[in-house]
C-alpha cells in the first residue's frame, strides 16, 4: 500500500517536472527568438517599453518579498503558529525571486551584458541597488533556511530572520522606487507607490502561499492545522483590503490634482482595456470577491477553498498590467495645453498587443519558480508536520 | 663695443609686447574652439546648446529629421519601433493655429536617464552632451521610463549600414548625441547645417556658457522656453516663440 502511494507520489513529480520543463524551455526559445531577431518579436514600442514580461517579473519579485512574511511571521514576531511554515515560504521566496530575475534578465536587449550589471555601478540608480537587493535576498533566506533547518544552527535562527526581514523591505522599497522615482509620468512618481508596493507584496506573497501549500500538501500527503489555516485567511482578508485602500489613496490623490485628471479618466474610464482589467479583474474579481469569500457568510468551503488565494493573484496581474503597460500607454504631456501629433506617438493613446514570445517569457520565470520549489519539496524536508504546527503563540494574527 | 641704442631697445620690446597683446586673445579663442587633441577629454568650459525659432521652423519641412537620420545611420522609418532621434512635433493650440517644432535629446543638465541607468552607461559629457556608452548598455530601457521628452529610442531589430563613427547596435538604447563625432571637428550638428541650407535657419547652435556666442545673446535678448520647465532640468535645447 504504502509502496504504490510512493510510486504514484514519484509518477506525480515526474509529471510535474516535465511540465516545468516544458514551459522554461519554451520561455528559453522566446528569449532566443529575442535575441536573434530583436524586441521587435514582441509587443513592445518606443512608448510601451515595459510590458507583459515586466508584469510577471514585477508580480514575482513583488510576491518574493511577501512569501516570506510566514516566516517573518514566527521569527521577527515570535508566533509559534506559523513556525512549521517557515521553510516552505523560505523556498518559495528564493524560487520566485529567482523567476523574477530570470524574465527581467532575460528581457534585456543585451542580456549578455548582465555581467556589466556587476562591475559598472551608478547607484543613484535605484536598479543599481536592486542588482544587490535581489541576490542578496536570496543568500539571506538560504542562510535562514539553513538556520531552521539544521537544529545546529537553531539558535541563530532569530537574527538571521530579523535580517531577511529588513532585506526584503528594502527589497520590496527598492522595487516601488523604481516606479515612484520617474518624475515625468502621471502614473508613477509618487512615494505612496512604496507603501502599496510593501501592502501588494504581504497580500500576493500570502495568497500565493496559500495556493503552494495547498497543492505541495495535498501532493504530499500532509496537512495543515485548522487554526493556522485560519489565521492566513484573516490576514490574506486583512492584506487585501490594506491594498485596495492604498490604491483608493492614490487614485483619490490623482484625480485632486487638475494635472492628473486626463490621466486617471483614461485609466478608470476611458481607457479600454484598462479600466476593463482594473474594476473587473482587480477591484471585482482580485479584492471584492476574495474579501467576500474570506470574510462573508459563507460556509467554511468558501472560505478554506483556494477560490480566494487564487483570485487575488489573477487581481494582482490585471492590476500590474494596467499599472505597467496602461501607465506608459497615455502619453506624456510635453505642451500642457495644446493638441500634440508626431510620427513618433506624441499625443496619443499606444496601442500594445502582447506577443507569443513575451507570454512564453513571462511563464517561464513562473516555471523556474516551479520547478524550485517542486524540487526542493522532493529533496528536503520544508513541508509543514502536523505535530510541529501545534500553535505556540496564543497572540492575535 | 658699441653703444646701446635705447631706442632700438624699446622699439622691440614694445613691439613683442604689443604683438603679444594682439595674439593673446585669438590664441584663447583658438584654444577654446579648435584647442582640444582627438585624445583628450571633452571642455567643462563649454556647455553646447541649441536654439529653436518656431516662427522659422515651417511645419511642412523635415530636413533637419532626415539629415540627422543620414548622418547617423537611421533607416528613416517613421513608426513607433523605429530609432528617431529627432521628430517633428505638430503643435495645435486651443484656436485650431498649429505650428511645428523639433524635438530631440535636450541634454539636460540634470537628466533623469544618467540618474535612472544602472551601468553608467547614459552619461554626461563635460560640455554638457549626454550620451549612451553602447559597450555596457544592457538595454534594460530604465531611462527611456524616465526620459520626460520621449527623446530615447530602442533598437527593436538588427542594423545594417552603420556609419563608422556612429556605432550602434540591436538591444541598446541610443539618442540624438547632438553630432558628438561632428563637434569633436570643430564641425555643426548636421540638422543645424540643413535647417540652415533650406534658408529657414530656425536651428542656432553654440557655447552656452559663453556670453558672447550667438546663442547667448539672443538667449539674453528673446524670451525662450524650456520643455517641461517646471522639471528644473535645465535643458540645453530652448525655444523660441513657444
Amino acid at each position: 500500500m504504502l509502496a504504490e502511494a510512493s510510486r504514484s507520489s514519484s509518477r506525480r513529480f515526474w509529471a510535474l517536472l516535465a511540465v516545468g520543463v516544458l514551459v522554461v524551455v519554451a520561455g528559453l526559445a522566446a528569449a532566443h527568438l529575442m535575441e536573434e531577431r530583436g524586441h521587435i518579436v514582441t509587443g513592445m514600442n518606443n512608448r510601451i517599453v515595459w510590458a507583459l514580461p515586466h508584469v510577471f517579473a514585477l508580480f514575482m519579485v513583488i510576491a518574493a518579498s511577501g512569501v516570506l512574511n510566514v516566516a517573518n511571521i514566527h521569527s521577527v514576531f515570535g508566533q509559534g503558529a506559523y513556525k512549521s511554515c517557515a521553510p516552505l515560504s523560505g523556498l518559495l521566496c528564493i524560487a520566485l525571486v529567482a523567476g523574477g530575475v530570470a524574465v527581467e534578465t532575460l528581457d534585456l536587449g543585451r542580456p549578455e551584458r548582465v555581467l556589466a550589471t556587476m562591475t559598472h555601478h551608478n547607484f543613484t540608480s535605484v536598479f543599481a541597488w536592486n542588482v544587490f537587493l535581489y541576490p542578496g535576498l536570496i543568500v539571506i533566506v538560504a542562510a535562514y533556511l539553513a538556520t531552521i533547518m539544521d537544529r545546529r544552527h537553531g539558535a541563530r535562527s532569530g537574527a538571521v530572520g530579523v535580517a531577511s526581514f529588513v532585506w526584503r523591505i528594502a527589497l520590496t522599497t527598492g522595487t516601488g522606487s523604481v516606479f515612484a522615482f520617474l518624475v515625468a509620468r502621471q502614473a508613477y512618481g509618487t512615494a505612496v507607490l512604496v507603501p502599496l508596493l510593501l501592502a501588494m507584496s504581504f497580500a500576493w506573497g500570502l495568497a500565493l502561499f496559500l495556493v503552494a501549500q495547498s497543492a505541495f500538501c495535498r501532493w504530499n500527503g500532509v496537512a495543515l492545522p485548522a487554526e493556522v489555516r485560519r489565521r492566513m485567511r484573516n490576514l490574506l482578508a486583512l492584506f487585501v483590503l490594506v491594498v485596495l485602500f492604498l490604491v483608493l489613496i492614490y487614485h483619490l490623490t490623482n484625480g485632486y490634482f487638475a494635472k492628473q485628471i486626463a490621466f486617471e479618466r483614461f485609466i478608470l474610464r476611458d481607457g479600454g482595456v484598462y479600466p476593463q482589467l482594473f474594476w473587473w479583474g482587480y477591484v471585482g474579481a482580485g479584492s471584492l470577491v476574495p474579501l467576500f469569500l474570506l470574510w462573508g457568510p459563507r460556509g467554511a468551503a468558501a472560505r478554506d477553498g483556494l477560490a480566494a488565494p487564487l483570485l487575488v493573484i489573477v487581481g494582482a496581474f490585471a492590476l500590474l498590467y494596467v499599472f505597467i503597460v496602461g501607465g506608459q500607454a497615455f502619453p506624456l504631456e510635453l505642451f500642457p495645453g495644446y493638441r500634440t501629433a508626431s510620427s513618433f506617438g506624441d499625443g496619443v493613446i499606444q496601442a500594445y498587443v502582447p506577443s507569443l514570445p513575451e507570454l512564453a517569457l513571462g511563464l517561464s520565470g513562473v516555471g523556474i519558480a516551479f520547478l524550485i520549489a517542486l524540487v526542493g519539496v522532493r529533496l528536503f524536508d520544508f513541508l509543514p508536520h502536523d505535530e510541529a504546527a501545534a500553535p505556540q503563540g496564543a497572540g492575535a494574527d | 663695443m658699441s653703444e646701446v641704442d635705447h631706442g632700438r631697445r624699446k622699439f622691440l620690446w614694445e613691439s613683442a609686447a604689443l604683438a603679444g597683446i594682439a595674439l593673446a586673445p585669438g590664441i584663447t579663442l583658438y584654444d577654446l574652439a579648435h584647442g582640444r587633441r582627438p585624445e583628450a577629454a571633452a571642455s567643462g568650459k563649454v556647455r553646447w546648446g541649441l536654439l529653436v525659432d518656431m516662427n522659422r521652423c515651417q511645419p511642412a519641412c523635415d530636413a533637419c529629421v532626415r539629415a540627422c537620420d543620414t548622418e547617423n545611420g537611421l533607416s528613416g522609418g517613421k513608426t513607433v519601433t523605429d530609432s528617431q532621434w529627432i521628430r517633428k512635433i505638430d503643435l495645435t493650440d486651443p484656436r485650431g493655429s498649429v505650428r511645428s517644432l523639433p524635438m530631440m535629446c535636450q541634454h539636460c543638465a540634470d537628466p533623469p536617464c544618467v540618474d535612472v541607468c544602472p551601468t553608467g552607461a547614459s552619461f554626461k559629457r563635460a560640455d554638457g552632451i549626454v550620451l549612451v556608452d553602447r559597450h555596457i548598455c544592457i538595454g534594460c530601457r530604465y531611462c527611456m521610463m524616465a526620459c520626460p521628452y520621449g527623446a530615447r529610442s530602442f533598437v527593436f531589430e538588427p542594423v545594417a549600414n552603420q556609419k563608422p563613427e556612429v556605432p550602434r547596435g540591436k538591444g541598446c538604447v541610443e539618442s540624438c548625441t547632438l553630432c558628438v563625432h561632428r563637434i569633436d571637428r570643430d564641425r555643426i550638428p548636421a540638422c543645424v547645417e540643413a535647417c540652415a541650407a533650406t534658408g529657414h535657419a530656425a536651428l542656432l547652435f553654440g557655447d552656452l556658457n559663453d556670453p558672447q556666442s550667438e546663442i547667448s545673446k539672443r538667449i539674453a535678448a528673446v524670451a525662450t522656453t524650456q520643455v517641461r520647465a517646471d522639471l528644473r532640468l535645465d535643458t540645453a535645447v530652448r525655444y523660441q516663440g513657444l
